[in-house]
């Protein structure tokens, strides 16, 4: 790890001022779960980090409207065990609990969930966002590509990482991103972008700025459904999050989101479309989970996570609907 | 954190007082430590008002397992590598350094965290629990005892990560089944494979810390 300056400021304000306009500069750190590796693997060598976990407006979780607010350093556990998470979105509260391990759930916040680093291991090993070798062949096509992508033209091969993304997408929430000029909310439908190049990121989030809070509106029933490889520490290899709004027993809209399979959390619209009018049941959630996937394009070692992501879909829904999975 | 700078006298104390081998090896061995060292104190003291420190050494106090620690780090030491490299506390061990096996756990305001995975600057302010508060020979942590008893480890390397992540679990489950114990623990990985060992270990701790 390069050697920085540490920066601990007590106000918002503050801690914009000591941002820097690119990246490489500052890096804001909340639990450090993931930048410290970053740092170590000399991903990340910012010449500043800033501690934010001392800015009491960053932190919180509270009704705002029909919907809630919640403040970027919100641990994940604290997110997990909050009464009202867990009943306006146990799609979020589940996601959470799930997050691989109380240490990382006691350390990890949701800011930083949001803008964790993809764990793609071409990016990790300093092959770039885009996975290339040196004469920008593609390593993720030639190479071993079983956790990456299965939807999405590319470049970007690599899966969106936050567990937190397709919940988030789903519910229809947004991020408030500040700067030292001004603050901006951007749907989280926006927040994750699939990059083109080596020098763009994966989110929306600017050098100067700083995600403080996430809003979520008002839901219908949600819920998450998500397959892992076993317990331990380990991302899981697919997920999907519905939002299912009801009226008389049949579903009024529908948002269905796949998480980990492509570079951002992936919407399956023929499958909302699917269950829109109806009345949910097994077999439209098996239909709809078909639907999810018809158009996935795997790579030569992941037609198993189409599967899975089917199976993901089918589960989600019938969760969200309260019937037995 | 300003309140957390020690002052330069109390620096100077320190400094004499801090000749252990780990110590010396920790503050030289890493790109010129001997100079920085002694430039730190005056940079930390300039800068101590816009609350920026480092990159050179810093002096900090840290409250580990009860007492005010003193020790100078960059910014950049780890929590894990300062109680081991500088303050001679090798009960957390140093495994993967990426906040995936566990072996580095420790507690932070009496959560379990991973030791290698937060800086030591970032510590300040708050209370460090190691595994070396759990107690020695004579006087052992109930869950320390039980692992001896269920013969929960074979190497060893793991242990006191585990035990830290066990002993965090009763505080918040004092009535755990089975599966929550697997669950609770699941941050922690034995590559000697005593799981089941240790499962028994946690149950059994659960029931004698009830009784005692
Ligand atoms: C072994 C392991 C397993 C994991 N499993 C999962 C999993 O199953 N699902 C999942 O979702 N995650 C998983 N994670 C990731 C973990 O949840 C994230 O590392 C964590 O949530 C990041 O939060 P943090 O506060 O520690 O972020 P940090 O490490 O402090 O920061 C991460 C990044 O975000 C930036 N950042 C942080 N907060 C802000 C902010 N408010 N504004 C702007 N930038 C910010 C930092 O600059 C940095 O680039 C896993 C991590 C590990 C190590
Ligand atoms: S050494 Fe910290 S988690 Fe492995
Ligand atoms: S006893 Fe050897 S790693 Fe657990």
């Amino acid at each position: 790890m390069q050697n920085f300056e540490f920066a601990n400021p007590a106000t918002l304000n503050e801690a914009l001022g000591l941002l820097g306009s690119q990246w490489g500069e500052a890096d804001v750190l909340a639990g450090g779960t993931d930048l410290l590796s970053l740092m170590k693997e000399y991903l990340h060598s910012p010449k500043r980090v800033v501690n934010i976990k001392n800015i009491k407006e960053l932190g919180g979780i509270a009704k705002s409207g029909t919907g809630l607010r919640i403040g970027a350093t919100v641990t994940l556990d604290e997110l997990a065990s909050n009464a009202l998470v867990r009943q306006m979105y146990p799609s979020l509260a589940q996601a959470a609990l799930e997050v691989s391990s109380p240490q990382l759930r006691n350390m990890g916040t949701v800011g930083g969930d949001l803008c964790q680093r993809p764990r793609c291991w071409y990016f990790r090993r300093g092959n770039g966002l885009l996975g290339q070798d040196e004469n920008g062949k593609s390593l993720v096509t030639t190479g071993e590509n079983k956790y990456h992508a299965i939807f999405g033209s590319g470049p970007a091969l690599f899966v969106s990482a936050s567990s937190f993304g397709p919940a988030l997408v789903a519910l229809g929430a947004k991020v408030t991103l500040v700067s030292a000029s001004g603050k901006r909310d951007v749907p989280m439908s926006e927040f994750f972008v699939s990059p083109k190049s080596n020098g763009e990121r994966e989110i929306a989030l600017k050098p100067n700025e700083i995600l403080t809070q996430i809003m979520i509106p008002a839901a219908g029933t949600n819920a998450t459904y998500e397959v892992r490889h076993r317990e331990a520490v380990d991302w899981p290899l697919t997920s999907a999050s519905v939002n299912l709004t009801m009226a008389g027993g049949v579903v009024k809209s529908a948002v269905v989101v796949m998480g980990h399979v492509a570079a951002t959390p992936w919407r399956a619209s023929q499958a909302e479309q699917m269950l829109t009018g109806k009345k949910i049941d097994a077999a439209l959630a098996e239909r709809a989970g078909e639907a999810a996937v018809a158009n996935a394009t795997p790579l030569s070692e992941n037609g198993y996570k189409v599967q899975l992501a089917k199976v993901a879909v089918k589960r989600a829904i019938l969760k969200a609907a309260g019937l037995t999975v | 954190m300003v309140s957390a700078l020690s002052s330069q006298k109390d620096k100077e104390k320190q400094t004499k007082a801090a000749v252990s081998r780990r110590g010396f090896l920790g503050s030289a061995g890493v790109g010129g430590g001997i100079l920085a060292t002694s430039l730190g104190a005056q940079e930390a003291a300039a800068q101590a008002a816009a609350n920026v420190m480092g990159p050179t050494e810093v002096a900090i106090t840290l409250n580990i397992n009860g007492a005010a620690t003193k020790l100078q780090v960059e910014p950049r030491v780890t929590l894990l590598d300062a109680l081991r490299n500088k303050l001679d506390m090798t009960g957390a061990k140093r495994v993967c350094d990426r906040g995936t096996c566990g072996a580095c756990t420790v507690m932070v305001n009496g959560k379990t965290v991973y030791g290698c995975s937060v800086l030591a600057i970032d510590a300040v302010g708050k209370q460090i629990t190691t595994i070396e508060s759990l107690g020695g020979p004579g006087k052992l942590h109930p869950v320390s005892a039980a692992f001896i008893k269920h013969d929960a480890q074979q190497c060893g390397y793991c242990t006191p990560g585990f035990v830290m992540a066990a002993k965090a679990f009763l505080d918040r489950n004092p009535n755990p089944t089975r599966e929550q114990v697997q669950k609770g623990l699941s941050g922690n990985i034995c590559r000697c494979g005593t799981y089941v060992g240790m499962r028994e270990a946690v149950l059994e701790a659960a029931r004698s810390m009830k009784n005692a």
